[in-house]
């Protein structure tokens, strides 16, 4: 069982489809129990980073949260990576969860349009779950406008815009993706693959 | 470096994807879902869907349309005609839509493009322009292209990203269905006065006409309909073509 975590972030609906698409089991959940039960956990996210650390607070959602990555394989997606790092500075600096080392910043790409939005090419810097079964060039969607800093060890894969990106990274059990692999057709898929292991049939 | 895009745009009209050409005459070409997924195999980087009933009943169609492409295809998806409110806009969106694009409704009620970007996020805002060459200028129509604004396409494309639209879906009355290449004027004097990804609409009608669209304006990507619908050109085809030109594409 998949649990997705909820916590009014937008846009979830995309990353339980391409769940369900991949043949896994997936529930949408706020409540502590099922997400401990649960297999594995993704943390999606569109918004910006103070709103959805104050809306996983006043859910209670923080501990939880922390425990669970310490246990079980953990997946953040958008906003959802942001938030693993130590903390953010969109609108004021606010605090993460801590799960990988590194703070998140505003992108600096010198004369480029900001959000960064549309397809990018990866480069694959680490064998992990969420690149073993993608390779260098494959192209992925990204929507941002801030990005992860972060020690070259926990780097997946990067890309390019105006400068290197942090595009995915891993620390141990815990995962996360800058792009969305959820309307990243088939890579995206195949990253969602990655992650998932036995739970995906399809 | 990102990608140009290639957007395949489906008009909607009682659940099926309908074309005419210069906005009248439709003709029924297949159901939604089945097109999207075909799309998606051909390598399209992003599909549109356009509400061309814009009726209530319409935009509940739409978004069971919506709901039902979400399930198989996994790339972005534009939806737009007839919203006009936020809490439309939010219910294409929970449908599984990633951005919409507002037409007549942006003109006639600026605030709904501020709204929209302050709850959703300017990244799902498209401001869609329909423009028509009057006296010396580029003119907005709205409803279908039926009615002229009075407004200047130009100094409209720079207001509405001020008001927070993160994308222009820029469509040139003048060729749209003709078939003889984008309108690379109307293209280009807007890709230059935004910061904002600019969407070439209206006019493909062969291979060369999408690398000249990015060659000679700043156009982040092209959209065609009925070209890909009848099977005339295969987004893949279009994709290799610019390749070989050197433009950067995802293949």
């Amino acid at each position: 069982m998949i649990a997705v975590i909820d916590y009014d972030a937008g846009n979830i609906q995309s990353v339980i489809k391409a769940v369900k698409y991949l043949g896994a089991n997936v529930i949408l959940t706020d409540k502590e129990d099922e997400i401990l039960a649960a297999d594995k956990i993704i943390l999606p996210g569109v918004g910006a980073f103070p709103a959805a650390m104050a809306s996983l607070k006043e859910k209670g959602l923080v501990s939880v949260i922390k425990r669970a990555a310490k246990e079980k394989p953990f997946l953040g997606i958008c906003l959802g990576m942001q938030i693993l790092f130590d903390r953010g500075f969109e609108f004021e600096e606010t605090e993460g969860l801590s799960l990988i080392p590194g703070e998140v910043r505003p992108i600096d790409a010198k004369g480029l349009k900001i959000p960064h939005m549309g397809w990018n090419s990866l480069e694959i810097r680490k064998d992990c779950a969420v690149t073993e079964r993608i390779k260098s060039g494959d192209f992925v969607y990204f929507v941002h406008s801030f990005a992860a800093k972060t020690d070259a060890k926990y780097i997946a894969s990067v890309t390019d815009y105006g400068g290197e990106i942090v595009a995915s990274v891993c620390n141990g059990n815990v995962f996360g993706t800058q792009f969305h692999p959820e309307k990243s057709g088939e890579t995206g898929l195949d990253i969602l693959r990655g992650f998932l292991g036995k739970e995906a049939t399809l | 470096m990102v990608a140009k895009r290639i957007i395949p745009c489906l008009d909607v009209k009682g659940g099926r994807v309908v074309k005419g050409v210069n906005f009248v005459g439709l003709k029924d070409v297949g159901d939604p879902v089945e097109i999207a997924k075909q799309y998606e195999l051909q390598g399209a980087d992003e599909l549109c869907f356009l509400d061309i009933t814009a009726s209530h009943e319409g935009r509940e169609t739409m978004r069971e349309v919506v709901e039902r492409c979400a399930d198989v295809v996994f790339m972005p998806l534009t939806v737009g005609g007839g919203l006009k409110s936020v809490a439309e806009i939010k219910a294409v969106l929970r449908a599984g839509a990633d951005k919409v694009s507002l037409n007549s409704s942006a003109v006639k009620n600026e605030d709904l493009i501020s709204a929209g970007a302050d709850i959703f996020g300017k990244q799902c805002m498209v401001v869609a322009i329909d423009a028509k060459r009057v006296d010396g200028h580029f003119e907005v129509f709205i409803n279908g292209g039926r009615i002229p604004t009075g407004l200047d396409a130009i100094e409209w494309a720079v207001r509405a990203q001020k008001l927070g639209a993160g994308e222009l879906l820029v469509t040139s009355m003048d060729t749209d269905g003709v078939k003889n290449g984008y309108d690379i004027e109307l293209l280009d004097a807007i890709c230059r006065e935004v910061n904002i990804p600019v969407i070439a609409s209206g006019g493909a009608g062969k291979l060369e006409h999408f690398s000249e669209v990015f060659k000679k304006t700043g156009a982040d990507a092209a959209l065609a309909a009925s070209l890909f619908h009848y099977g005339e050109l295969k987004v893949r085809d279009v994709k290799e073509h610019l390749y070989k030109e050197g433009i950067s594409v995802r293949r």
